[in-house]
């Protein structure tokens, strides 16, 4: 099957493999939509349960969240460099456009981690509350999905040094800018839905 | 932690179970090392990535559950017919009604049917196997792992004791504290892994590796019953994933999700619950339906009849199982607004299932229906699964359900689907590809008298049920103590036997056909009434499936291809096919994982940390896996093939 | 040949069993269908009309199923040529029809489905003639694994036993104070559950004086089977006489016996001549809490409950 391979188009769609490949991650995608739609509806139904904790309007700060924001979608735009960068051949341009992109996600990272921390010191913890359980396990989700994310990236990086742009490292790379974007996509939903919302009310 | 401590003690049955289990595993280790079969396992079984090697382990894997939940299912009937023997205990009796749903749900009916799934789909569809070889061999051993995590429950730490729905508040830590909750969370949790991941895995293949001119519409009616279900499996487990994941949390960290303190919502478990566990329900049917619809047409040697309705009706039942989730909880209390139309949508999926019926019925009009073991099977389905089908709908029809909710008549009902539907199809599936599998037919004649003792076994013991339900018997109740209630579950008790006894004929006629029955030489097993690729192929299937794909472009193409004298080995058209190596990675990650699990059961979180780092370990070894598989050579191909076709 | 051809005449008798078995019923007096009050006689007479929809159907299908295995079993004595059409593989009228028929059924089941349904949240509405009364407020709570019927109006409270008045509707207020249970007296009427940090209402009412059997019917662990009760149902004076004696003669519910009654285990009926209503409130969300966080330990205890009869507190 692998034998058939393709003259023209993009590197990672030039085998069967490869398609396959990517078709599987779209609908893992799928999945993961559905994961994180059961835990943005349990945050909803779980809003207001706060208990005796802190309100989430006496804890959200517009500043911290504004940069996070900031951060991630700005990654999301570099990671789409990368791949713009290996679609023209660029070892180099995918390697530096995606370092930056980890760093961005570094940072995102580090801001949540301290923005946990403020709130447990604040008196909001998983055990707090129903609702502040279901924030932690809702934002902290996204954040193991970034932290693996970074991981991952890594490895890819080690992988293209060693071994250059072929069908299989391009296809790589292509899978986890699906997946970096794909987490973007969902920090604008816990912006809006969770960090906004929850300023206002 | 005191080795007691862990060891469930006190219990004589449980002492005896323990006894037999490590005499079992004892006898096991020896007849291995005595046949010098260690190697062997390990490599052509343990590493295996052969789909056909995997389905079997599935299968094997599956008759070992019914076997668990079998037993279970018939200490339950022993008490509630002899109540005075004082055989169960309040405790014994609740552990045993959870472990026998989940067992029968989670371990027996979805994996059988996915083993049949692993060894069909490809067959059907002409592939060489799964998309992705390796995260199938990840998703059977996720599920073995899970599986063999959840049974050792009842020696080790205890079973979990809430119901297979396992009901917040009552399993959450405050009210079942302990390991045993936490058996069933991790044990779901990381077999689910593996579902989802077949689900994903068997879609991309139906999708992507069709044979030639194959197109959506020209596929089998089992593997379009495949895709739709994979279609449910991806867009409904990671909602089981998420509710067994914050019981974990609850439990594990102390979050406040379902719990009674802290403002949680013990309700949004059942929500969550049933969201998922009602398109499970069609996980474990569409592919019986798809099965039936297989076997039928073969039989009856005839075209199913309205193979496009069929198809729609399955997606218009995928597309509405999502949608009547409150129906398993009515009187909740939601309102007759809710109430109503989650009834409606509820007795509306009745109307799909019933086109079905009636295509099957119209598949025999003027067909010429050979009663072999696995059409035996399939017609008992129709008249059968119809009085679960009809007190199905009874029971959508909220304001009637409010007297049927929680009592037998559900009960009888979910049996008479799940059994007279899913098992019937297991078996019925089971022996008709069993020659494709392993080279011989299973024996007609004892296959006979296992479907007759089984049939009206069932029927003996679940059609009262509807009656005991109707006098208001609740389930799970551990003791009948109400005079009126006996006599019915005496009868009960008595069908149970026959179906224990059909099952044992069943077992035999495995060791039986093993022994005596005749060997394949051809691949259209059945009288060369095959339809589909998959007896196209030699049997036993080569392991590259198949030498060179024909092109397809009908329903039932194997029919044409007989016609026309075509065959799946046009020796000119041999081309090298490409192969996946065997791996023993997915095992060991799937093992450590298993390992991790265990120490968060137990709360030993250094052993859940550790397995937690194998595990991440092992998926950086796979990230850096370039090894490409490798090719079977023209040659190769060519004497198999003239060995296998006797030419 | 001839012993496979009487078995699946065998599958053609189950319809037979099926009607042999309803005709049983009258004899076997099930408690479901035989109502004693009028929203157990709703639900019954939904359930008589939609079993004629369903036998309908089983006939049909039984009867299309038993002509289609004996006419056309391939080795029939007698078979003509033209049994046997093996291309025929669909028809759009005929899959048309069966597609309408049952949306038809579906929609007459669905309209006394939703009116009953509409109807059960209210209370029942009196028999021509005779006069509405207002319903008899009984708080219902749970708690591992016993009841308590408060009576606010009488300033009563019993404990695993229920007294009311018959021809009144009685307006059940259900709330738990730890796992989930559902109410459930069978001869008066469908159940409905009982939560922690929630209170739903179910109306009931008996329209026949007698004693009926009531339970949780949600398994909530180890004492579920026995978590019984009695309903007497009695007259209106003799409801009024006995609510008077239990308020002189039973003793008073201190919060402290509640405190203990609240412990999980069994327990036998007792009576109080006062209501826990101002103790605690089990169906607020500050209220919810309050067993599991008190007796933690001994929900890890375990009753060893083998038969309930050799269980003295538990009658």
């Amino acid at each position: 099957m692998a034998a058939e391979e393709l003259k023209t188009g993009p590197l990672e769609y030039r085998t069967q493999e490869g398609q396959m490949s990517i078709m599987g991650f779209w609908i893992f995608l799928g999945a993961e939509v559905v994961l994180f739609a059961t835990l943005f509806a349990t945050y909803a139904v779980l809003f207001g349960r706060t208990a005796d904790a802190p309100l989430p309007s006496e804890l959200f700060e517009p500043g911290i969240v504004l940069i996070m924001t900031f951060l991630l979608l700005t990654s999301s735009f570099t990671c789409g460099l990368a791949i713009h960068e290996m679609r023209r051949g660029s070892v180099k341009g995918l390697i530096f456009w995606m370092v930056i992109t980890l760093a961005l996600g570094l940072g995102f990272l580090g801001f949540e981690i301290y923005e946990f921390v403020h709130y447990a010191h604040e008196g909001a913890t998983l055990q707090s509350s129903a609702f502040w359980s279901a924030f932690f396990v809702l934002a902290g989700t996204h954040g193991l999905h970034v932290t693996l994310g970074i991981g991952w990236a890594i490895l890819l990086l080690i992988q293209i040094k060693q071994r250059g742009l072929t069908n299989v490292t391009s296809r790589k790379f292509f899978i986890i800018s699906l997946y970096w974007h794909f987490l973007d996509v969902i920090w604008i939903f816990i912006f809006t839905s969770v960090y906004l919302i929850g300023m206002v009310i | 932690m005191h080795i007691t401590d862990i060891l469930v003690t006190g219990e004589p049955i449980i002492y005896g179970a323990m006894v037999s289990m490590a005499l079992g595993g004892l006898a096991i280790l020896f007849v291995l090392t005595y046949f010098k079969k260690w190697k062997w396992l390990w490599r052509e079984w343990l590493t295996s990535v052969d789909h056909k090697k995997i389905g079997v382990m599935y299968i094997l894997s599956a008759l070992l559950m019914l076997f668990r939940g079998g037993v279970d299912a018939m200490m339950m009937r022993v008490q509630l017919a002899f109540p005075d023997l004082g055989f169960l205990n309040s405790q014994h009796y609740n552990e045993i009604f959870t472990t026998h749903g989940t067992i029968m749900i989670i371990f027996m009916a979805m994996p059988f049917l996915i083993g049949l799934m692993n060894i069909i789909v490809p067959l059907q569809i002409g592939a060489r196997d799964f998309a992705f070889p390796y995260l199938n061999a990840l998703s059977f051993w996720s599920f073995f792992f899970g599986m063999a995590l959840f049974n050792i429950s009842f020696v080790i730490g205890g079973s979990p004791d809430a119901g297979w729905t396992s009901y917040t508040p009552l399993s959450g830590a405050a009210m079942s504290p302990g390991p045993g909750q936490n058996f069933y969370l991790m044990g779901l949790q990381l077999s689910g892994i593996g579902t989802l991941a077949t689900g994903i895995n068997l879609m991309v293949t139906i999708l992507k590796m069709r044979a030639p001119g194959m197109k959506l519409f020209h596929m089998p009616i089992f593997t379009w019953s495949t895709l739709v279900t994979c279609f449910i499996i991806v867009f409904a487990f990671p909602i089981l994933t998420v509710a067994l994941a914050l019981l974990t949390i609850d439990r594990i960290f102390g979050a406040q999700f379902f719990t009674l303190t802290g403002e949680g919502l013990p309700m949004m478990w059942a929500n969550l619950f049933w969201m998922w566990g009602h398109p499970e329900v069609y996980i474990v049917i569409l592919p019986a339906f798809g099965i039936f619809s297989e076997v039928i047409a073969t039989f009856a040697k005839k075209r199913l009849f309205g193979y496009n309705v069929m198809v729609w009706s399955m997606i218009v039942i995928a597309l509405l199982s999502f949608l009547v989730w409150v129906h398993h909880f009515f009187t909740m209390g939601a309102g007759a607004f809710v109430n109503s139309v989650f009834s409606v949508s509820t007795m509306l999926i009745a109307v799909p299932t019933g086109v079905k019926i009636f295509n099957w019925l119209a598949t025999l009009y003027k067909s010429k229906i050979e009663f072999t073991v696995p059409m035996l099977w399939s017609l008992a389905f129709i008249p059968s699964f119809i009085l679960g089908g009809v007190t199905g709908v009874m029971l959508g029809m909220a304001a009637a359900d409010y007297q049927f909710h929680n009592s037998y008549f559900l009960i009888a009902h979910f049996h008479y689907v799940l059994i007279a539907g899913t098992v019937f199809a297991c078996f019925a599936g089971l022996v008709f590809w069993y020659p494709k599998m392993f080279g011989h037919k299973m024996n007609e004649r004892l296959g006979r008298w296992a479907f007759w003792l089984f049939f009206f076994g069932f029927h003996v013991c679940f059609f009262p049920q509807y009656f005991l339900g109707l006098d208001g018997m609740p389930r799970r109740l551990f003791i009948t103590n109400v005079a009126e209630w006996l006599p019915l579950n005496v009868i009960s008790t008595v069908g149970a036997v026959g179906m224990a006894l059909g099952f044992v004929v069943f077992v035999y006629n495995v060791y039986y056909s093993f022994r005596y029955s005749e060997r394949e030489t051809t691949g259209d097993s059945w009288n060369g009434n095959g339809r589909t690729l998959e007896w196209a192929t030699t049997t036993p299937v080569p392991y590259y499936n198949f030498a060179t794909v024909p092109y397809v472009d009908e329903i039932d193409p194997y029919v044409r291809m007989k016609e026309e004298g075509k065959t799946t080995f046009e020796e000119d058209e041999v081309k090298p096919i490409h192969m996946p190596s065997y791996t023993g990675q997915p095992f060991i990650f799937m093992a450590l994982l298993g390992l991790a699990s265990f120490g968060l059961i137990f709360e030993w979180m250094y052993l859940a940390v550790f397995g937690l780092i194998g595990g991440v370990v092992m998926m950086i070894r796979r990230s850096f896996d370039y090894d490409d598989g490798y090719y079977v050579s023209v040659e190769e191909i060519k004497e198999t093939e003239k060995k296998a076709r006797g030419l | 040949m001839k012993a496979k051809h009487l078995r699946n005449r065998w599958l053609g008798l189950l319809p037979l069993s099926l009607i042999f078995f309803l005709s049983g019923c009258g004899q076997l007096e099930m408690t479901v269908l035989n109502p004693k009050g009028p929203v157990a006689q709703s639900q019954y007479d939904l359930i008589v009309y939609s079993l004629w929809f369903m036998l309908g159907i089983i006939v049909v299908v039984f009867a299309l199923f038993t002509y289609m295995i004996i006419k056309y079993r391939e080795n029939r004595p007698g078979r003509k040529e033209s049994d046997y059409d093996p291309n025929l593989h669909g028809n759009t009228t005929i899959e048309i029809i069966w597609t309408i028929i049952p949306v038809i059924i579906v929609i007459l089941l669905s309209i006394p489905t939703v009116t009953t349904l509409f109807d059960l949240e209210k209370p029942p509405v009196p028999a021509a003639g005779e006069e509405e009364k207002e319903p008899l407020v009984v708080y219902a709570t749970t708690a591992d694994w016993k009841w308590f019927f408060s009576y606010p109006e009488q300033d009563i409270e019993t404990v695993n036993y229920l007294h009311i008045p018959a021809d009144r509707p009685i307006e059940f207020r259900l709330s738990s104070a730890d796992s989930m249970s559902a109410l459930w007296i069978p001869a008066l009427g469908g159940q409905k559950y009982n939560m922690a940090g929630m209170m739903t209402t179910l109306y009931l009412e008996a329209d026949e004086e007698g004693v009926y059997d009531g339970r949780n019917s949600n398994f909530n662990g180890e004492g579920f089977a026995a978590q019984t009760f009695k309903v007497y149902a009695e007259s209106e004076e003799e409801f009024n006489a006995w609510a008077e004696e239990i308020s002189n003669e039973a003793p008073e519910l201190t919060a402290e016996r509640y405190d203990e009654l609240l412990a999980p285990g069994l327990t036998d009926v007792q009576s109080y001549s006062n209501t826990h209503l101002d103790y605690v409130k089990h169906h607020t969300r500050e209220g919810m809490g309050y067993v599991v966080e008190k007796y933690r330990e001994q929900f890890k205890e375990k009753l060893h409950l083998y038969e309930i009869e050799e269980q003295e507190s538990f009658q």
